[in-house]
């Protein structure tokens, strides 16, 4: 079990995993890639800062020092947080355990906005599979993503719902649909229903039947790690105390996923925070185990 | 006030009978969410006075989830003379539920 799992791999999360591992606290940083900064070519507004540097170049600068004083750091893609005696930590490649863990996983990029989806959340619209599987014995279902997230998702539904079809969005299928299940990539127009889901409708006109919608676009946002934890959303945002705190025991949130300014400094600020926070939580722990 | 567990057999005095509004708080011992919904039941209960506070087990009385259309957990649903009055779906801060059920 490690002491503290850090989910992004972005100024927020590392920052974090320079405070724990210097703390001795045993560290995982989980990465999927350099999320924000891949994009940015030249950083110039940030401390130190002499020569601007491209923002790989600073994540990856950042690693090599993270590295180095002893964090392990992997890539993977969590799709499901739950809490039991510690945190577990559900992933394409592996599981992994900890005693407080950082969601720092930047924006969700993936948001879909589609007529319907708003006003039908809780009435046929899902974001949490594992969580809302149960009501939907016997029904058929729709699960709209195109990557291993939605495979995740789907692999908790179908046994048991009647069936599933997977839509796209209009994006391409990244990932190989298991077999038996119909995949229909054209674009939405929307989700329908007057009080609960009944359907979904096409740009091309044509509509399907479906008792449920489940939400997995790209990859799982901190947010939908959030909810499915059972931390207190606001809107896209985590939310969180000073401390970096949410209203769970020992899951803390920072940088972009908790809105504010979106800027590298206030995103390792926040991480530097969330690290005490730990490191006062891991110690805690320590003390009465 | 005490937290009232409700199921198939006492929902109808309990809920559709009572004299004052009920909050019910539909979860199931897997739902992470629904473990953090329950502390702030708790204080509230023991905190405003003419509401019942009660909780159902979704595992348990599957007929009364399917009945009020549950389909996610936690979900809140306040009943007052026997008819539905405010429902919310997904952890609800403490403030948010003081609201539903008006206080």
């Amino acid at each position: 079990m490690y002491d503290v799992a850090i989910i992004g791999s972005g100024p927020a999360g590392l920052s974090a995993a320079l405070y724990t591992s210097r703390a001795n606290l045993k560290t995982l940083v989980i990465g999927k890639d350099r999320g924000a900064l891949e994009k940015a070519d030249r950083i110039e507004n940030y401390f130190g800062m002499a020569e601007p540097i491209s923002g790989c170049e600073l994540v990856e600068n950042t690693r090599t020092q993270a590295r180095n004083l002893g964090v392990e750091l992997i890539e993977d893609e969590i799709f499901h947080i739950s809490w039991e005696n510690g945190f577990q930590l559900e992933g394409k490649e592996g599981a992994y355990e900890a005693n407080a863990v950082l969601l720092a996983t930047g924006t969700g990029r993936q948001t879909v906005k589609l007529k319907g989806i708003q006003e039908l959340e809780g009435k046929g619209v899902s974001y949490c599979a594992i969580c809302d599987a149960f009501f939907y014995r016997g029904r058929q279902v729709a699960i709209l993503g195109n990557g291993e997230y939605a495979l995740h998702e789907m692999s908790q539904l179908l046994p048991v719902v009647q069936s599933a079809v997977l839509l796209t969005n209009g994006e391409p299928l990244k990932v190989q649909a298991p077999e038996g299940v119909q995949v229909i990539e054209t674009s939405l127009a929307s989700v329908d229903g007057q009080e609960y889901v009944e359907g979904v409708t096409f740009t091309d006109g044509t509509s399907l039947a479906v008792d449920g919608v489940f939400i997995a676009m790209g990859s799982a946002g901190a947010a939908e790690l959030a909810r499915k934890a059972g931390a207190m959303i606001n809107g896209r945002h985590i939310q969180v105390n000073e401390g970096m705190e949410t209203n769970i025991p020992g899951l803390y949130a920072a940088g972009d996923c908790i809105g504010g300014l979106l800027q590298i400094s206030t995103a390792v600020g926040e991480g530097a925070k969330a690290a005490m926070s730990m490191i006062k939580f891991v110690r805690t722990v320590q003390k009465s185990s | 006030m005490e937290i009232i567990e409700i199921t198939e057999q006492n929902f109808e005095k309990e809920v559709l009978n009572s004299d004052i509004p009920v909050l019910v708080d539909f979860w199931a011992t897997w739902c992470g969410p629904c473990r953090m919904q329950a502390p702030i039941i708790d204080e509230l209960a023991g905190e405003v006075s003419g509401v019942k506070f009660a909780k159902l087990n979704v595992d348990e009385n599957g007929s009364l989830a399917q009945q009020y259309r549950v389909m996610s957990i936690p979900t809140l649903i306040v009943f007052k003379e026997g008819k539905v009055v405010a429902s919310a779906v997904g952890l609800q801060s403490k403030g948010a539920v003081k609201e539903m059920i008006g206080v």
